[in-house]
C-alpha cells in the first residue's frame, strides 16, 4: 500500500511541471503587452521600457519561466499590481468560500444521487425506474442559473426561508453562514445528482448480475446488507471519478452561481482578474486551482485502492 | 424410501423469455432426496441443470418463470415468504457455485464473507465467529487460516477460492448442499481433492448433497442416486449401482461413451455424440434425444416416452427402446 501510494506520488511530478508550464504559456500568450496594461495607454516609451525591464519582460520566455517556477517553488506566486495583495493571500480569502459551496453541494448531489441510484437499480425495467432515469435526464439540461432563479423565488421570495443573495463569514454567525450556502449549494446539487445517480444506477444493475451477489443472497444475507456491502462498493468506482472530477471543477468557483448569489469565492476572484487584466493574479490563481485539481485526482487514485484491493496489489 | 424425502421437487418447470420467443428451460422435473443422501444430475451444457438448481434456491433471474412445488424440510419454497427464505438459505440449504473466480466478492476479505455468514444465522459474537472461521478454513484444508481471514480473493489460487466457498457453504452445518459443477472451472489435479473434500465433508456431517456436473465419472463412486437430464427433462434416473450396472436410455450411454479411456488405444476416436441439443424455444413432439439417437424409430419421432419405473426398483427412464449396456462394455 505504501510503495504503491510513493509510486503514484512520484508521477504527480512531471504532471505538476505540465501544469504549471501550461499555466503560464497561457497567462504569457494572452494579447496586451503588460507594462501597457499597468501603465495605461499615455505612458511614455522609455517609462514602458523601464518597467518591462523591472518585471523582467525583456527576457526570453524560457528563463521568465524559470524565474517565475524558482519563486513558485518557494511559494512566492506573485502580487497583484493593481491591489497589492499577493495572490496567496487573495486566494486564501477566497477559497474557502468555494470549498465550503463545493463540499455542500457535492453531499447534497451524493445524498441525492446515491438513494435514487440504489432504488433504481433494485427495480430496474420498473416504472419507478424509467421515471427517475428520466426526471435525470430532464435535470441535467436544466442550466445553473435557472434553476438558480427558480430557486431563489421559491426558497427566498415566496417562501421566505432563505436569503436570496449575500455571505455571511462562518466565524461571524455559523447559522447565518450556513443558510447562506444553502441554495447556491442546492443549484449546484441539482445539476450534479443526475450525472452521479447515472453512472451509479449502471454500474450498479451491473454489479447485481455478479455471481457473487447470487452467492450473497444464497448465504442468507439481508438484502440491505447485500446492497450497501456487498453491491454498492465494487459499484462506486465511477461514482468516485465522477465526483472527484465535480470537486476539482468546483475548486475553481463556479463563476455564475458564485456571481448569483453574490458569494466571493474564487470563481468571482478568477472573474474580476480577467476583466482588470491582473495577470499575476490570474496567471497564480489558475496554478492553485490546477494544483488543486490534481491532488483531488491523487487522492481518488488512492481511493481506488480502498475500494479495490486488486489495484492496491497491481492485479488489475 | 418410507421417510419424508428432506427436499422434493414436483413438477418443476421453469420458463425464460428470449428475443426468440419462450425458452423452456426445465420441464416438469420430479426429483427427490433423502437426510444425509447424495444426488448426482448429470447432462451436457444448456441441459438445464443449473436452472433446476436456481430453481431450487429461489435465484433465478428476474424475468424467468417457475411453475410447481419445491418442498424442502416440510415447507413449499417457491410461495415462501422473503424473510423466511432468507433464514433457510445459508443455515440449511447451502450452495457452491461453479466458478470461485466470480462467486466470492473480490472486495472484500475472506474473513468478512465467512464471519457475516456465521453471524447472520447463528448467535455468535465476533470472536467466536473469527474462531469458528479458523476451523472451517482448517476443516477444508486451507493453510495458515488466521492470515487467510485478511486476505482477498484475488490473493488465492483457484481451488483455495472454492474451499473457501465450500467453507462458507458448510459454516452453519446445512442439511443439505448444492454443489453447481464445483470442479468444472478448477485444474484437473485439484477437481478430485475437490470431490473427496466434499464427499468427507458430507459423511462427517450427515448433510444431504445435490452434485450437479457434465461428467458421469463424478457422480460414479460418489453419488446414491442420479439423474441424467436432456433438454430440459430428466431422462433417465436410477441408484447408482443400478445404472452403472445397466443403462437404459441411449443418451446415457451416449454420455458416458464419451468420455475418454485412459487405456484406449492411441488415436482412437473419441465417440462424441452427433448433432446438438434441440433448440430449447421449439417444443418438439417426439423424444428430444430422437433426431441425435441411433436406436430411434418412428414412435419415437411422434410420441414424447415418459419417465416411468421399469426393470429394477426405483430406476426410471424415459425411453421407447431401451438399451441394456453395463458400464466398461463396449457399447
Amino acid at each position: 500500500m505504501l510503495g504503491f501510494f510513493a509510486r503514484r506520488l512520484l508521477y504527480l511530478v512531471p504532471v505538476l511541471l505540465a501544469v504549471s508550464l501550461l499555466t503560464f504559456l497561457i497567462a504569457s500568450l494572452l494579447p496586451g503587452d503588460l507594462a501597457y496594461t499597468i501603465l495605461g495607454d499615455q505612458a511614455t516609451p522609455e517609462k514602458v521600457a523601464a518597467l518591462r525591464h523591472d518585471m523582467g519582460l525583456d527576457q526570453p520566455i524560457w528563463w521568465r519561466y524559470l524565474s517565475w517556477l524558482g519563486h513558485v517553488l518557494q511559494g512566492d506566486f506573485g502580487r497583484s499590481f493593481r491591489t497589492g495583495q499577493t495572490v496567496l493571500q487573495a486566494v486564501a480569502e477566497r477559497l474557502p468560500v468555494s470549498l465550503e459551496l463545493m463540499l455542500l453541494a457535492q453531499l447534497g448531489a451524493l445524498a441525492i444521487g446515491i438513494p435514487l441510484a440504489i432504488a433504481c437499480a433494485v427495480r430496474s425495467g420498473s416504472a419507478f425506474d424509467r421515471f427517475m432515469t428520466g426526471s435525470a435526464f430532464s435535470m441535467l439540461s436544466v442550466p445553473a442559473f435557472l434553476s438558480a432563479i427558480l430557486l431563489i423565488y421559491l426558497f427566498a421570495v415566496e417562501l421566505r426561508w432563505l436569503p436570496a443573495t449575500g455571505y455571511v463569514p462562518f466565524h461571524e454567525d455559523p447559522i447565518g453562514n450556513l443558510r447562506s450556502f444553502l441554495l447556491p449549494a442546492l443549484t449546484l446539487a441539482l445539476g450534479e445528482w443526475p450525472v452521479l445517480m447515472r453512472v451509479l444506477r449502471s454500474d450498479m444493475i451491473a454489479t447485481l448480475q455478479e455471481d457473487y451477489i447470487a452467492m450473497a443472497r444464497a448465504k442468507g444475507l439481508k438484502p440491505s446488507r447485500i446492497l450497501l456491502v456487498h453491491a454498492l462498493k465494487p459499484s462506486s468506482l465511477t461514482l468516485v471519478t465522477v465526483t472527484g472530477i465535480n470537486i476539482g471543477r468546483l475548486i475553481g468557483g463556479t463563476v455564475i452561481v458564485e456571481s448569483i448569489f453574490a458569494l466571493p469565492g474564487i470563481g468571482r476572484l478568477l472573474l474580476s482578474a480577467i476583466f482588470t487584466r491582473d495577470l499575476i493574479i490570474l496567471q497564480g490563481v489558475v496554478l492553485i486551482v490546477a494544483l488543486g485539481y490534481v491532488l483531488i485526482n491523487f487522492i481518488v487514485d488512492m481511493l481506488y485502492a480502498v475500494l479495490d484491493p486488486r489495484i492496491r496489489h497491481g492485479h488489475a | 424410501m418410507t421417510e419424508p424425502a428432506l427436499l422434493s421437487v414436483e413438477g418443476v418447470s421453469v420458463d425464460l423469455p428470449t428475443p426468440r420467443g419462450n425458452l423452456r428451460a426445465v420441464d416438469q422435473v420430479d426429483l427427490s432426496i433423502g437426510a444425509g443422501r447424495t444426488l448426482g444430475i448429470v447432462g451436457e451444457s444448456g441441459c438445464g441443470k443449473t436452472m433446476l438448481s436456481r430453481a431450487i434456491l429461489q435465484l433465478l433471474p428476474k424475468k424467468a418463470k417457475l411453475s410447481g412445488r419445491v418442498m424442502f424440510d416440510g415447507q413449499d419454497l417457491v410461495h415462501l415468504e422473503p424473510e423466511r427464505l432468507r433464514k433457510l438459505r445459508g443455515r440449511s440449504l447451502a450452495v457452491v457455485f461453479q466458478d470461485p473466480m466470480t462467486s466470492l466478492n473480490p472486495v472484500l476479505t475472506i474473513g468478512t464473507q465467512l464471519i457475516e455468514t456465521l453471524q447472520e444465522h447463528l448467535e455468535l459474537d465476533g470472536q467466536a465467529a473469527r474462531m469458528r472461521s479458523v476451523e472451517l478454513l482448517a476443516a477444508v484444508g486451507i493453510p495458515a487460516p488466521e492470515q487467510r481471514l485478511m486476505q482477498y480473493p484475488h490473493q488465492l489460487s483457484g481451488g483455495m477460492r472454492q474451499r473457501v466457498a465450500i467453507a462458507i457453504a458448510l459454516s452453519c452445518e446445512p442439511k443439505l448442499l448444492i454443489a453447481d459443477e464445483p470442479t468444472t472451472a478448477l485444474d484437473v489435479t485439484i477437481q478430485a481433492q475437490i470431490l473427496d473434500l466434499l464427499a468427507r465433508e458430507q459423511r462427517r456431517r450427515h448433510m444431504a448433497m445435490i452434485i450437479i456436473t457434465h461428467d458421469l465419472g463424478v457422480v460414479a463412486g460418489r453419488t446414491d442416486e442420479v439423474a441424467v437430464m436432456y433438454a430440459g427433462r430428466v431422462v433417465e434416473r436410477a441408484p447408482t449401482p443400478d445404472l452403472f450396472k445397466k443403462m437404459h436410455m441411449p443418451y446415457t450411454e451416449a454420455l458416458l461413451a464419451a468420455i475418454p479411456k485412459i487405456d484406449a488405444r492411441p488415436h482412437t476416436p473419441l465417440p462424441a455424440i452427433s448433432g446438438r441439443p434441440p433448440d430449447p424455444t421449439r417444443p418438439t413432439t417426439g423424444c428430444s434425444f430422437a433426431p441425435r439417437c441411433r436406436y430411434a424409430w418412428a414412435q419415437c419421432h411422434g410420441e414424447k416416452p415418459r419417465l416411468e419405473e421399469a426393470g429394477s426398483p426405483g430406476h426410471q427412464f424415459a425411453c421407447f427402446r431401451p438399451i441394456n449396456t453395463a458400464a466398461g462394455v463396449p457399447a
